[in-house]
C-alpha cells in the first residue's frame, strides 16, 4: 500500500523544510536519524552493514563446512571447542552439516549478496544517480530494511531452536522439507523468514520503480540514465513479479507443515519404512516449479545489478564512453523477460519430458546471448582505453573473465544430455560459485571502493585494496576451480563426506585443495575489513568528484547531505561523456551545461 | 514547486500522468497478481493431477458442502462496498468530506459483514464437520486461498478505518493528498473483490 512520508501534510512539511534549510531546525534525535531513518542514504548504509555481515557470517559457515570436507569427522580446530553444543565431540554431525549448508546458501543469497546489491548500493547510488532527493516512498523504504532485518534475526534464530536450523537445502525442496523434521521448527523458522525477506523485497521493489519513473532530473530521459539504474530497474521488476510465486510457495508449505495439508506430499509416501500420516495427492514437483520461478529470475537479480556496477566503474576508469550502451539496454532488458521462462533447467531430472525438456533448453540457450552481449560490450570498451588500475577498476577487470567462467559451465548445465550428468554434482557448485562469488562478490568489492569515497567522503587505501584484490584473486580461484574436476569426477553436492566413495575419495585433494583456497581467501578479507573501517575515520578526504567522473552522483556533495543535491540538477547529455572535443577537461559531467556533444 | 522534497507525491507527472502513489499501488497489485496467480495454478496442477480414488481424491461437488447462496451473498456484498468505496472517492473529489467518511464507513461494514459470514456459516461448521485442510487438498486450497483473501480483507479494513479516524486529519491540511490516498486505497479493495470473484466459481461453483 501506499505510504508517503509527509504524513500530516505534504506541503506544509516541505515548505518547512525548504525554508529553514541551514537554519538547523531539522535536528532529529539519534534514533531518527540513524536508526529509524528515512533518507535512502543512511537505508542503503545500513542495509551495506547489515548485509556485509551477513555476507561474512554465511562465509564463515562455509569455512566451517570446509573443514569437514577437507578432513571429515575430525574435531574442529578451535570453533568445535568453542560450541560443544552445536559440534558433539568437536566434529561436525551430518545434520549439522546439512544445516550449514542449507542456511549458508539462505544466508548468502536473501541476506547477503540481493540486500548488498539492491538495498544498499540501489538505495544508495541510483536516487543520486538519477538526481532525485530520495527514494518516492521514504517510509515504505525504511520499512523494507526493517522488514528485511526481521527476517534475518528469524534465520538466526532458527540455529537455536528445537531441532537446530532448517536442513533441506537452501531449495527446500519438498517433500524432504516437509517431513524432515514435522514437530522441529527449523524449517518452519526458514519458511516464515522467507516470507519476511520477500515482503521487504517486494516493498523494495515498488519503491525503486516508481522512483526510477518518477523522480529522474529534468532532462535525464530513459536513455540518459546510467547502465547501472537501468540494471536496478530491470531487477526491481524481476523482484516484483517472480518473488510472489515463491511467497505462494512458502504459504504452501508452511500449511503443509503446520496445518497437516498435503500440497507437495504425494498420496502413500513411505519414510524409513514408515507410512507417512498424509492424506496426500499433491505434487512435490509443484514446489519445485514455485520455487525455480522465482529462482531463476533471482539469478538474474544477482547478477544484473553486478553488471550495472562494473559498467560505471569501467566506463569512468577507461575514460569512455561505454560501447552499445542502447544494445546493452535492449539486452538487459530482453534478458529480464527470458529469465522467467528458463526456469525448469533446474529440473531436466525430473522426468518432465523432451518436449518440455527441448524448450527450457532453447530458452536457456537464447538467455546467454543478452549476457554475452553485454559482457562483450564491456570487454570492447576496454579497447584502446588508458585504463586507471585503481582498486574499483581491478575488481571490475576481474569480474569479467570471472563472470566468463561461470556463465560458459553453465552452457552444459543448460542441455539435458550434458545436465543428466553434471546435476547435484560440485560441477554445479562451481559454476554457480563463479557466477556469485569472483563474480557478483567481486563487482559488490568494486562498488564499495568506487562509493565508499561518496558515502563517507574519505578514499580507501589504495596499497590495502590491492594487496585484498590479490590475495582474493588467487585464493577465490583455488577455491572454487577444483569443483569442476570434483563435479566431473562425480561427486554429489550434498555429501558431508566424500571419501566414503571410491571416486570421491579419489579426488579428495581437491576438496583440501578447495577448502584451504576458502580459508586463505578469509584471510584475504583481514586488509578489507581494516581498509574499511580505518578509512571511514582516517582516510584521505576528497571532493565531491574523486574519480573525475560524469554521472550525477559525483554532482552532490560528498556525503550528500539530507536532500542530496545543492540546487535540483538538470541533466544536459548522456551518461558516459569522457574526452568530448573541446572540452577542457577528459570528462563532461551529465549536469554541467555547455554545447551539446 | 510545491513539493521541494519530492515532487509527484500529490500532483501526478507530466509524462506518467501519475502521481507516484497511484504508480506504486499499480505495481503492488501485479505482484498480488502473481501471488494469487501462483495460487490459482497449484489449484489448477492439483485437481488435474489428483488421484481418480481415494481419500485424497478430488470431491464431487455435492461433497464440499459449499453453498453457492453464502458465497453468492458474500460475492454481493462485496461488490456493493466495492461500489460504496468509489462514492467515498467521488464525494471527496466535490469536497464533501462528511459523506466520504459514511461511505467509507459503509464499506467497512460491509467487508464486516463478509468476515462474520464467511467465520460464522462457512469456516466454523466446516471445521466442526470434519472438513479441516489437512482431510483433502480440495479443503486445503479452499482454506489457504480464502484464508489470504480473508487476510487481504482485514488488512483493507484496517486501512479504511485508518482514513476514517486519524488519517482524516490529512484532508484538512492536503486534501489533495487524501483524496489520492483514499483513491489508492479504493484500487486495492477492488482488486481484492477481483479476487473473490475468482475465487467463487473455481470454489462454490465447480
Amino acid at each position: 500500500m501506499a505510504q508517503h512520508q509527509h504524513k500530516g501534510g505534504g506541503h506544509g512539511h516541505d515548505h518547512h523544510h525548504h525554508d529553514d534549510h541551514g537554519a538547523g531546525h531539522h535536528e532529529l534525535s539519534y534514533w531518527r536519524k540513524y536508526i529509524f531513518s528515512v533518507d535512502h542514504k543512511i537505508i542503503g548504509i545500513q542495509y551495506g552493514l547489515t548485509a556485509l555481515c551477513f555476507l561474512f557470517f554465511g562465509f564463515s559457515l562455509m569455512m566451517i563446512m570446509r573443514w569437514q570436507l577437507a578432513y571429515p569427522n575430525k574435531p574442529i580446530p578451535v570453533i568445535g571447542s568453542l560450541f560443544p553444543s552445536f559440534f558433539p565431540g568437536g566434529a561436525m554431525a551430518p545434520e549439522m552439516y546439512n544445516a550449514f549448508g542449507a542456511m549458508h546458501g539462505t544466508i548468502m543469497v536473501f541476506l547477503g549478496v540481493v540486500p548488498m546489491l539492491v538495498g544498499a548500493f540501489g538505495n544508495y547510488v541510483m536516487p543520486l544517480q538519477i538526481g532525485a532527493p530520495d527514494m518516492a516512498f521514504p517510509k515504505l523504504n525504511m520499512m523494507s530494511y526493517w522488514v528485511y532485518f526481521c527476517g534475518g534475526v528469524t534465520m538466526l534464530a532458527s540455529f537455536f531452536v528445537k531441532g537446530g536450523a532448517a536442513q533441506s537445502g537452501w531449495t527446500s525442496y519438498a517433500p524432504l522439507s516437509v517431513i524432515t523434521q514435522p514437530h522441529q521448527w527449523g524449517q518452519t523458522m526458514w519458511l516464515i523468514g522467507m516470507v519476511f525477506l520477500i515482503t521487504s523485497s517486494l516493498l523494495g521493489s515498488i519503491n525503486f520503480i516508481t522512483t526510477i519513473v518518477q523522480l529522474r532530473a529534468k532532462g535525464l530521459t530513459m536513455f540518459r540514465l546510467p547502465f547501472f539504474v537501468w540494471a536496478q530497474f530491470v531487477t526491481s521488476f524481476l523482484l516484483l513479479l517472480a518473488f510472489p510465486p515463491l511467497e505462494a510457495a512458502g504459504i504452501l508449505q508452511l500449511m503443509d507443515r503446520v496445518a497437516g495439508t498435503s500440497f507437495f506430499m504425494p498420496e502413500g509416501l513411505v519414510v524409513s519404512g514408515q507410512m507417512q500420516s498424509y492424506t496426500g495427492g499433491g505434487n512435490p514437483l509443484l514446489w519445485q516449479h514455485l520455487f525455480w520461478f522465482l529462482a531463476h529470475p533471482e539469478v538474474y537479480v544477482l547478477i544484473l545489478p553486478a553488471m550495472g556496477m562494473v559498467a560505471e566503474i569501467i566506463a569512468s576508469n577507461t575514460r569512455k564512453a561505454l560501447w552499445g550502451y542502447r544494445t546493452m539496454v535492449y539486452s538487459i532488458i530482453f534478458l529480464g523477460f527470458m529469465s522467467f521462462i528458463v526456469w525448469a533447467h533446474h529440473m531436466f531430472i525430473t522426468g518432465m519430458g523432451q518436449k518440455m525438456a527441448a524448450f527450457f533448453a532453447t530458452t536457456t540457450m537464447i538467455i546467454s546471448i543478452p549476457s554475452v552481449v553485454i559482457l562483450t560490450a564491456m570487454v570492447i570498451t576496454l579497447h584502446g582505453a588508458s585504463i586507471r588500475f585503481n582498486v574499483p577498476m581491478l575488481f571490475a577487470l576481474a569480474f569479467l573473465p570471472m563472470f566468463a567462467i561461470g556463465g560458459l559451465t553453465g552452457l552444459p548445465l543448460g542441455l539435458p544430455v550434458s545436465d543428466i550428468q553434471l546435476h547435484d554434482t560440485y560441477y554445479v557448485i562451481g559454476h554457480f560459485h563463479y557466477v556469485v562469488a569472483p563474480g557478483t562478490i567481486f563487482a559488490i568489492f568494486a562498488g564499495i571502493y568506487f562509493w565508499f569515497p561518496k558515502a563517507t567522503g574519505r578514499m580507501m587505501n589504495e596499497a590495502l585494496g590491492k594487496v585484498h584484490f590479490v590475495l582474493s584473486f588467487i585464493f577465490i580461484n583455488v577455491a572454487f576451480m577444483p569443483m569442476f574436476f570434483q563435479g566431473l569426477a562425480g561427486v554429489s553436492r550434498r555429501l558431508a563426506d566424500q571419501t566414503g566413495y571410491a571416486h570421491g575419495n579419489a579426488v579428495q585433494g581437491l576438496t583440501r585443495m578447495s577448502s584451504w583456497g576458502a580459508w586463505m581467501l578469509g584471510l584475504s578479507q583481514v586488509p578489507f575489513i581494516i581498509n574499511f573501517f580505518v578509512s571511514m575515520f582516517a582516510g584521505r578526504k576528497v571532493s565531491e568528484n574523486p574519480w573525475e567522473s560524469t554521472t550525477l552522483e559525483w554532482s552532490a556533495p560528498s556525503p550528500p547531505p539530507h536532500g542530496n543535491f545543492k540546487s535540483t540538477p538538470v541533466v544536459h547529455r548522456g551518461p558516459y561523456e569522457y574526452g568530448v572535443p573541446g572540452i577542457a577537461k577528459d570528462y563532461f559531467p551529465q549536469h554541467q551545461a555547455g554545447a551539446e556533444a | 514547486m510545491s513539493t521541494a522534497v519530492l515532487p509527484y507525491t500529490v500532483e501526478p507527472h507530466p509524462i506518467t500522468r501519475l502521481y507516484s502513489g497511484k504508480l506504486g499501488i499499480w505495481l503492488f497489485l501485479a505482484s498480488e497478481v502473481m501471488l494469487f496467480g501462483a495460487l490459482f495454478s497449484s489449484y489448477v496442477l492439483l485437481r488435474v493431477g489428483a488421484p481418480v480414488a481415494g481419500p485424497a481424491a478430488w470431491p464431487a461437488h455435492a461433497e464440499t458442502g459449499l453453498s453457492w447462496k453464502i458465497g453468492g451473498f458474500n460475492t454481493l456484498v462485496l461488490i456493493i462496498s466495492s461500489v460504496t468505496m468509489v462514492m467515498a472517492w467521488a464525494a471527496l473529489k466535490t469536497h464533501n468530506i462528511g459523506r466520504a467518511k459514511a461511505y467509507l464507513a459503509t464499506t467497512v461494514f460491509l467487508a464486516l459483514v463478509f468476515i462474520v459470514v464467511k467465520l460464522t456459516l462457512e469456516y466454523i461448521p466446516k471445521i466442526q464437520a470434519g472438513h479441516t485442510p489437512s482431510h483433502n487438498n480440495f479443503f486445503a486450497l479452499y482454506f489457504t486461498l480464502t484464508g489470504l483473501h480473508a487476510l487481504h480483507i482485514i488488512g483493507g479494513i484496517i486501512v479504511i478505518t485508518y482514513f476514517i479516524g486519524p488519517g482524516s486529519a490529512l484532508w484538512k491540511t492536503d486534501p489533495e493528498y487524501f483524496t489520492n490516498r483514499v483513491e489508492c486505497t479504493g484500487l486495492y479493495w477492488h482488486f481484492v473483490d477481483l479476487v473473490w470473484i475468482f475465487l467463487f466459481p473455481v470454489l462454490y461453483l465447480t
